[in-house]
């Protein structure tokens, strides 16, 4: 059986990260945006399991662990704030949110 | 092994395209969820079972729920009665039913295939050796990470919570 090769991994990782790349410059709405972050998130994570693979060394899942921790706190703070633009203007797309003064 | 990990990296590509073209928030979900669940099975090829579980109970499951309840809190009026009647159509979900059967037809292969289990590589990390390391060299960034998880939750209890004097006039 032959292992994965760490290019193919990392290449994988790559093609995520750059679809949610996409995602945030392309959509307006700002829920689209958020998963569009988890999305980069996750292919983050994915090179840190891919490397931790690589060399059989646990490092890569403990730093996979520390941001799915990130990615909670992130997300609730970020969805509370979802919700609080949404009572504000009615809306969810950024383009209007970017009335906001001070 | 390889053709799994090759099927699953598909899967996942396909179902994150998927996610960033919809127009429909929850079906955006459906397919973000596919996706993550690709995901977790690369994890689980690479030799981390641990991680890859916590990928289908915490991203798939807790944080999905998440954006789910926000959706619907939200409520969007109108439009959202009139897509209402069209998610039970086949085109709603026929795609990430179909990914996840792959996703399925993974699972079993390796299942039945006892002896292809990674934890028998020699690169993969077994929980245990994670475990310790996550609370020997990393144990204070553990407590970092558990700080900051308070913080999320008093930031989201803040600015969740409704004002009194509700409108647009409303100083945040």
């Amino acid at each position: 059986m032959a292992t994965i090769p760490m290019e193919h991994g990392l290449l994988l990782a790559g093609i995520l990260f750059a679809l949610g790349l996409i995602g945030v410059l392309a959509r307006r709405n700002i829920i689209f945006i958020l998963l569009s972050l988890e999305i980069m998130l996750n292919a983050a994570g994915l090179a840190f399991i891919t490397a931790g693979y690589r060399w059989g060394q646990p490092d890569g899942q403990v730093m996979f662990m520390f941001i799915l921790a990130m990615t909670a706190a992130e997300v609730s703070v970020g969805l509370a704030l979802v919700l609080q633009v949404y009572r504000l203007w009615r809306t969810l797309d950024v383009s209007e949110a970017s009335k906001m003064r001070g | 092994m390889n053709a799994v990990f090759y099927i699953a990296a598909f899967v996942a590509v396909v179902a994150t395209a998927m996610v960033i073209t919809r127009a429909n928030v929850v079906h955006a979900l459906l397919y973000l969820i596919v996706s993550l669940l690709a995901v977790a099975m690369i994890f689980f090829v690479l030799g981390a079972p641990f991680v890859a579980a916590l990928e289908v109970i915490i991203y798939a499951g807790a944080i999905m729920v998440l954006f789910l309840f926000a959706i619907m809190t939200l409520n969007l009026g109108r439009e959202a009665a009139v897509q209402e009647s069209q998610w039970m159509r086949p085109s709603a979900w026929i795609g990430p039913s179909l990914l996840t059967l792959v996703l399925l037809a993974e699972l079993i292969y390796v299942f039945l295939s006892g002896t292809a289990l990674p934890a028998s590589e020699a690169n993969a990390v077994d929980p245990r050796a994670l475990g310790a390391a996550l609370f020997g060299p990393y144990l204070l960034a553990v407590e970092l990470a558990s700080l900051l998880l308070l913080a999320g939750m008093v930031g989201a209890y803040y600015l969740g919570r409704r004002e009194r004097a509700e409108g647009p006039g409303t100083t945040m």
